[in-house]
C-alpha cells in the first residue's frame, strides 16, 4: 500500500457495470473517472430492446442512471478513451490514458445536431450493428449520454480528404476543430476497477452457418435491433433479404459457446438461453402466428424467474424447443429463407426452411483486451476472462484492481450490477483514509418559493422517438395543452428524458418563470425522479410536478387507435394540468441516519456484509439463530475452483470473531421491529433475554437450506445421501463414499418440477465438483449422473467438460421419465431410460448421490417486520430484478445470498459485498428527507372519532391527549408512508394527503 | 350514429395495477382507450366521493384496482377499499345505478396480460350498459330545465 492514499477511482468501461460501481463509488465520498472507449456511455444494455424474464424495456430503465452519471458531479466521463498502462500501486496508481481525438469541443457543443444533418457522408451504424446508416460526425443513439457529437475521422471527408467542412460551417457553438489530435493522459487514482465488458463473438468464415452469404442469418445483437422500436425497422421484424414479413423464425444456441471445435470458446456464455427465449416471446407477441423454434444443448434457464419464463414460452407462447446442434444452414435453393439441417431426437435427418436464423452468438474477451492485460499484471483465465477466487469474487491478481460484469466471466445484467456494487465497495474500502477529500459538494439550487404565485404551468409532450409519437399525434397534444388554464408554456421533445431536454427544460423553467411542470411521456414509476431532479436543479420544487403516461398507457396499447388515443393523451394532459394547478410545495422533514447497521443472518453472505461495513468505519451487530457462524457453508467441502470451503469459511469466522465493529449474537432472533430508514429499533432475542438494537439500515442475509428429499428412498436407505450430505461424507472419508465402485447422481431432486418450479443454479456445478473429486480418488469408480440439462454456467463448463474427459458417464432423462430407485437384498437399483441408445439403464449403485433442490425458509415474519415481499417460492422480491438485485423497495434494508435466490459462495459474497455498498451509500448521506407527500390533519373539522388511529398500519396517526386541541387526530409524519387509507376513510373531511388532496383528485374528475 | 364510446375513470394504485398497466405498454397488450386514469398510492385512498363525483361528471364507468389481497405496498389499504366499495356500489344499486358500472380488480405488477385482459372486459361491459345517466350532472339539469 502506498503511503499517500488517493480518495479517486477510475473504472475502465461504460457498460451498465461502470454505470452501477460509478454510482455507488461517487455517492459514497470517492471521486471517479470513467474511462468509456466509445464516443458515450451505455454499453451494450443501451442497445437491447427489452431485458428478460420480465421484459422490461431496456431503455427506459436504463436511461435515468445514464442521466444520473451524466449529472453526477463526481464522476468525469473520459470518452473514446483506453487505459494503456498502470503504474504505481494500490491506494497510489498512475494510470495511463489514450484518448482518441473527437474533433468536437465537449465544452462548447450544445447536442443541437446541426452537424448531423448537414453531413454528406453515410457510414453503417455500429448501434445499429451496421442494419442502419448514421453519418459521419454522430451521436451513437439518441438518449447518448454525453449528448456531445463526434467526428468519425476515417469516414469524414475533410478530415481524410480536406473538402466539405460543412459542419464547421452549420455549427452554431463553433465547436468543431478539425486539428484535435489524439493524446495520452495521466490520471492519478486509488484504485482501479475493470469492467470493459465483452466482445461479441463475430460468426464470420463459419461456412456452415451461412452468415457471410446470407442477410437472413443474423446475431442475436442484430435481432435484437430488428425487434427494437429504435431500431431500423421501428420494430417490425423483417427478413432483410427482401424486406418481407417472416413466418418461421429459428434461433441457434451457442454460436461461439461450449466449442472448442470451430473456435476457441470452452465456456458457457450463460445468457443466450434466456435472451433467445425472450426474442422469442417478443416475436409472438409480434406476431401471434408466427413460428419460432430454438435449438439448444441444454436449456440453461438458471436464474431468478428464468425457469418460469422458459415454461411460460412453451407453454403460454408456443415457442418449440429442439435440443439439437444444427449441423448446417444453407440458402433455400427453391426460392427465398435458408435451409437448416439437423439430427433431430430419434437419430432421423430433418431439413427445415426458416424466414430468418438468429445466431445466439456468445461472450468472449479479444486479443487486444487480453493483451493488454497481461501488460497490466493482470492474470486471465484460459477464457480471457479476469482470475478471480472464491472467497475475493471481484479482486484480480493485482492489488487494488478490481473487476466487474462480463470481464469477470460470462453474465447477465443483474449479475453485472452486484458484481459492480462489489467491486465499487472493495475499491472504495481501500482508501477509506481519503474519502470525501476529492470529491465536491453540489452547490443547491436555491428553491423559489412560489406559493400564493398565480400558477404558470409548462407542457413537454414527449416523442419518445416514434414510440409515442408513432401512434399519438404530439403536436396535436402540444397544441391543445397550450390552450388549458394557466398553461404559459408548451413544448415538444424528441426524447424528454436524454440529458440535453433536461438541461433545456431547467432553461426554460428559468426565462419563463414556470411554476408548474406537466410532462406527458413515459411512467412516473421510472421517471418521476429523473424529471423532479431537473425541478430542484431549475430552482423548483420538486413536488410542482406531474407526469402523464402517454405512452404505456397510450401509443404502445393503442396501437391501431390513433385518433382515440391522441383524444386520451390530451384528456390525460388536461386532468395533470387541473391537478398540477393545484398543487403546492411540499417540505420533507430531515431525519439523522443511525450509523449502525444490522445484519440478519451469520452465513457467508452475512458475514461479508458484515466484514464489509466495518471495513468502511461503521459498526455492525450481526445475527444469527444458529450456535455458530457459517450457515450452509460449514457442510460443504470444496469449490469449482478447487478451494477449501472449510479454510475459507474459517478465515471469514475468524476476521469476524476479532473484529471490534462487529457484534455478534448467536442464537438469536428478531423478535420485532419499530421504525424506518435511518432510524430502525429491533427488539432480539438471545437465549430467553431480550435487547433494543438501533439501526440505520439493516441486511437481510437469512440464507436457505437444503430440501430435504422425500423420493428415491431418500431416508429409508443409507446408500442415498444429499448433495451436501456427500460433502460432509468427503470431508471425513467416509466408508460409505470410499469403498463404491459405482456412485450415481441425480439432478433437479425437488427442483424444476411442479411445486418447486425454479431451478437451484449450484447444484450442476456442485455435482461436476463431487463427481470430479471421486474420480480423481478412484479413477476406476464408475460415475454416472442423471441430468435434464446441465446448467454449468459461465466457466463452470470447463468442470463438466473435464468430467466427461475423465470418464463421468451423463445419462439424460425427463420429467415424465424420471429414474425409479429400488432396493433389493442390499442392493440400490438406479433404472433410467437413455435417450441415446433409447432402451433402459439399469444402475446398480453403491452410492445414489441427490442433486437436492435450495429451498428458501420463507420467513413470513421477517418480511412483515421490515415490509419486504416474499416470491411465491417463498425468496424475498428485491426492488428490481435487472437494476436493483440487492435493495428492497423499502427504504434501509438490503438483501444478500440464498434469500434472494440459489446461488454459489462467489456470487453470495460478491452480493453481500453489493448489499454493503448499497447501504454504505445511505450512510454517507447522513441524513436523509422523508417524502413530502404525507397525511395532515384540519383538526377544526377533527370529530376525534379516531378512526384513522384504526385504519393506519404505521402508527401514524394519534390522538392528542392534553391541551386545548385535546381529543383531536395529529400526524407523526415521520411515520406516514402517505397511503391516503387514513383520508379517505375520514368521515368529517378532516384529513388530507398532500400531493393527491381530495381537491386535487376531484379536479382531475372535473376534466376527465 | 357513431358507436357509443364509454368514459371509464380508472383509479389505480402506484404499487401494483399501474404497474401492470405498464408492463401491457411494454409488452404492447393492446386494449381500447376509454379509460381516463388516475394514479393514486393506494386503492385505500379511494374516497366514496371520488366515485360519486365521477358519475355526477359524466363518466359511464368507474374501474378500481389495487394490489391483491394480502399484497398490499401499505399492507392492509386493499382490504379498506374494499370493503368501503363493496357498501357504496350496493348503495348505489339502490339509486338505479347498474351495478356493472362500478368495477374493481386485484391486479398485481407482474400481470400485464390480466391488465389488458381486465381492461378489455371492463369496457365492454360498461359498453354494453350504454351511457349513464342517473348521476350525471348535465342529464339532472336537463331533465330540470325540461
Amino acid at each position: 500500500m502506498s503511503e499517500k492514499t488517493i480518495g479517486s477511482v477510475l473504472i475502465a468501461g461504460g457498460g451498465i457495470a461502470a454505470i452501477q460501481a460509478a454510482l455507488d463509488l461517487a455517492d459514497s465520498g470517492y471521486y471517479v473517472y470513467m474511462v468509456e472507449k466509445s464516443p458515450s456511455i451505455g454499453g451494450v444494455m443501451a442497445q437491447l430492446d427489452k431485458t428478460f424474464p420480465t421484459n422490461d424495456c431496456s431503455m427506459c430503465i436504463m436511461s435515468p442512471k445514464l442521466v444520473e452519471v451524466g449529472r453526477h458531479i463526481n464522476i468525469e466521463l473520459v470518452t473514446l478513451a483506453e487505459i494503456r498502462d498502470i503504474k504505481g500501486q494500490a491506494g497510489n496508481f498512475e494510470v495511463e490514458v489514450f484518448q482518441k481525438a473527437r474533433y468536437v469541443d465537449m465544452d462548447k457543443c450544445i447536442g443541437c445536431g446541426a452537424c448531423m444533418e448537414k453531413c454528406p457522408k453515410k457510414v453503417d451504424d455500429e448501434y445499429n450493428m451496421g442494419l442502419a446508416k448514421r453519418k459521419a460526425i454522430y451521436v451513437p443513439y439518441p438518449q447518448a449520454v454525453p449528448l456531445k457529437y463526434a467526428i468519425d475521422a476515417p469516414n469524414c471527408i475533410k478530415i481524410t480528404k480536406d473538402k466539405c467542412g460543412n459542419c464547421e460551417k452549420v455549427c452554431p457553438a463553433d465547436a468543431i476543430n478539425y486539428k484535435d489530435t489524439d493524446k495520452t493522459i495521466s490520471l492519478n487514482v486509488g484504485s482501479v476497477i475493470l469492467s470493459t465488458g465483452f466482445s461479441a463473438y463475430n460468426p464470420s468464415g463459419k461456412d456452415f452457418l451461412n452468415y457471410d452469404r446470407s442477410k437472413d442469418v443474423v446475431t442475436s445483437l442484430e435481432f435484437e435491433r430488428l425487434l427494437s422500436a429504435s431500431g431500423p425497422f421501428q420494430g417490425h421484424v423483417v427478413r432483410l433479404s427482401d424486406k418481407e414479413h417472416p413466418h418461421k423464425i429459428a434461433w441457434l444456441q451457442c454460436v461461439g459457446s461450449r466449442d472448442v471445435n470451430t473456435c476457441k470458446n470452452g465456456h458457457c456464455s450463460s445468457v443466450c438461453c434466456m435472451y433467445a427465449i425472450k426474442q422469442a416471446i417478443i416475436a409472438k407477441e409480434h406476431d401471434p402466428e408466427l413460428e419460432t423454434k430454438i435449438f439448444y444443448m441444454d436449456m440453461r434457464t438458471h436464474g431468478k424467474g428464468f425457469e418460469d419464463c422458459y415454461n411460460q414460452a412453451k407453454e403460454t407462447y408456443g415457442v418449440k424447443f429442439q435440443r439439437c446442434r444444427v449441423h448446417t444452414v444453407y440458402g433455400n435453393p427453391d426460392g427465398p429463407g435458408q435451409v437448416l439441417e439437423y439430427i433431430d431426437e430419434n437419430n432421423q435427418r430433418v431439413t427445415e426452411v426458416y424466414d430468418i436464423v438468429v445466431l445466439s452468438v456468445g461472450m468472449e474477451i479479444n486479443d487486444e483486451v487480453r493483451a493488454n492485460a497481461a501488460k497490466m499484471g493482470i492474470e486471465l483465465t484460459e477464457g480471457g476472462f479476469v482470475k478471480t477466487s472464491t472467497f475475493k469474487p471481484v479482486s484480480t491478481s493485482r492489488d487494488g484492481v478490481y473487476v466487474c460484469g462480463a470481464f469477470q466471466g460470462p453474465k447477465d445484467i443483474p449479475q453485472s450490477v452486484v458484481e459492480a456494487g462489489a467491486a465499487a465497495l472493495n475499491a472504495g474500502a481501500g482508501l477509506v483514509a481519503a474519502r470525501n477529500t476529492l470529491t465536491r459538494t453540489v452547490e443547491k439550487v436555491k428553491e423559489d418559493d412560489v406559493r400564493g404565485e398565480r400558477p404558470r404551468i409548462g407542457v413537454f409532450v414527449c416523442h419518445c422517438g416514434t414510440n409515442i409519437a408513432g401512434v399519438i399525434d404530439v403536436e396535436a397534444v402540444r397544441d391543445y395543452a397550450s390552450d388549458l388554464p394557466y398553461v404559459e408554456y408548451v413544448n415538444n421533445n424528441m426524447y424528454a428524458c436524454s440529458q440535453d431536454t433536461q438541461d433545456g427544460m431547467v432553461k426554460v423553467i428559468k426565462e419563463k418563470g414556470l411554476n408548474r411542470i406537466v410532462v406527458a411521456a413515459c411512467s412516473p414509476r421510472t421517471h418521476d425522479p429523473l424529471f423532479q431532479e431537473t425541478l430542484i436543479n431549475a430552482g423548483l420544487n420538486k413536488y410542482l410536478f406531474e407526469m402523464v403516461n402517454i405512452r404505456n398507457h397510450g401509443s404502445w396499447v393503442h396501437k391501431d387507435q390513433p385518433a382515440e388515443a391522441t383524444l386520451k393523451a390530451k384528456e390525460q394532459v388536461r386532468m395533470a394540468v387541473a391537478k398540477v394547478a393545484l398543487f403546492e410545495p411540499l417540505s420533507e422533514a430531515t431525519l439523522e441516519i443511525d450509523q449502525n447497521v444490522l445484519v440478519i443472518g451469520g452465513g457467508i453472505s452475512g458475514m461479508a456484509a458484515a466484514k464489509a461495513l466495518s471495513t468502511q468505519g461503521y459498526h455492525v451487530t450481526l445475527v444469527e439463530r444458529d450456535k455458530v457462524l457459517g450457515g450452509q457453508a460449514r457442510n460443504l467441502y470444496v469449490t469449482g475452483k478447487g478451494e477449501s470451503i472449510e479454510e475459507g469459511l474459517a478465515d471469514m469466522v475468524n476476521s469476524v470473531a476479532v473484529d471490534d465493529k462487529i457484534d455478534v449474537l448467536l442464537e438469536s432472533s428478531l423478535k420485532n421491529v419499530e421504525g424506518f430508514v435511518g432510524n430502525f429499533v429491533s427488539t432480539i432475542e438471545t437465549k430467553g433475554s431480550e435487547q433494543e438494537i438501533r439501526h440505520g439500515v439493516a441486511i437481510i442475509a437469512t440464507g436457505a437450506e437444503e430440501y430435504k428429499p422425500v423420493e428415491y428412498l431418500y431416508g429409508s436407505s443409507d446408500k442415498v445421501v444429499t448433495g451436501q450430505e456427500l460433502d460432509g461424507l468427503m470431508k471425513g472419508h467416509d466408508a460409505k463414499v470410499e469403498n463404491a465402485e459405482t456412485a450415481v447422481f441425480i439432478q433437479c431432486v425437488g427442483s424444476r418440477e411442479p411445486g418447486r418450479t425454479y431451478c437451484s443454479r449450484i447444484c450442476c456445478t456442485h455435482t461436476m465438483v463431487s463427481a470430479l473429486h471421486l474420480k480423481e480418488k478412484k479413477p476406476d469408480m464408475d460415475v454416472f449422473v442423471l441430468y435434464r440439462d446441465i446448467r454449468t454456467y459461465g466457466e463452470k463448463e470447463a468442470l463438466y467438460k473435464k468430467a466427461r474427459e475423465k470418464g463421468v458417464i451423463f445419462v439424460r432423462y425427463s420429467l415424465d421419465a424420471k429414474p425409479l430407485v429400488k432396493e433389493a437384498e442390499g442392493k440400490l437399483l438406479v433404472t433410467v431410460n437413455d435417450p441415446i441408445i433409447q432402451r433402459p439403464l439399469e444402475l446398480a449403485a453403491d452410492l445414489l448421490v441427490l442433486a437436492s433442490a435450495v429451498k428458501p425458509y420463507k420467513d413470513e415474519r421477517l418480511a412483515q417486520f421490515f415490509k419486504v415481499p416474499l416470491n411465491d417460492d417463498g425468496f424475498f422480491v428485491e426492488a428490481h430484478v435487472k437494476l436493483a438485485p440487492s435493495d428492497f423497495a423499502t427504504d434501509g434494508v438490503f438483501l444478500a445470498g440464498l434469500a434472494h435466490y440459489p446461488k454459489p459462495i462467489d456470487e453470495s459474497i460478491a452480493q453481500a459485498q453489493a448489499a454493503a455498498a448499497r447501504a454504505t451509500g445511505l450512510l454517507a448521506r447522513k441524513t436523509i428527507n422523508t417524502s413530502g407527500q404525507v397525511a395532515y390533519v384540519n383538526q377544526e373539522l377533527c370529530s376525534g372519532c379516531s378512526v384513522c388511529v384504526a385504519v393506519c398500519p404505521y402508527n401514524s396517526p394519534g390522538m392528542i391527549l392534553d391541551g386545548p386541541r385535546a381529543g383531536k387526530a395529529e400526524i407523526n409524519p415521520v411515520l406516514c408512508k402517505g397511503c391516503g387509507a387514513c383520508v379517505s376513510s375520514c368521515r368529517s373531511g378532516a384529513l388530507n394527503l398532500k400531493g393527491f388532496e381530495e381537491g386535487q383528485i376531484l379536479a382531475m374528475i372535473d376534466a376527465a | 350514429m357513431q358507436e357509443f364510446e364509454p368514459k371509464i375513470i380508472t383509479f389505480l394504485c402506484n404499487w401494483c395495477t399501474y404497474g401492470a398497466a405498464d408492463l401491457a405498454g411494454v409488452s404492447r397488450f393492446q386494449y381500447p382507450a376509454n379509460m381516463r386514469i388516475i394514479r393514486l398510492p393506494c386503492s385505500g385512498r379511494v374516497s366514496p366521493k371520488m366515485v360519486l363525483s365521477a358519475f355526477r361528471n359524466g363518466a359511464d364507468g368507474v374501474w378500481i384496482s389495487g394490489c391483491h389481497p394480502g399484497d398490499c405496498h401499505y399492507i392492509t389499504g386493499n382490504y379498506y377499499a374494499r370493503r368501503k366499495f363493496t357498501l357504496l356500489k350496493e348503495m348505489l344499486e339502490h339509486t338505479g345505478l347498474e351495478p356493472g358500472r362500478i368495477q374493481f380488480s386485484w391486479i398485481s405488477s407482474a400481470e400485464g396480460v390480466k391488465f389488458a385482459d381486465v381492461a378489455r372486459t371492463v369496457i365492454s361491459e360498461v359498453k354494453a350498459l350504454g351511457p349513464a345517466k342517473g348521476m350525471a350532472k348535465e342529464f339532472i339539469m336537463s331533465q330540470e330545465v325540461a
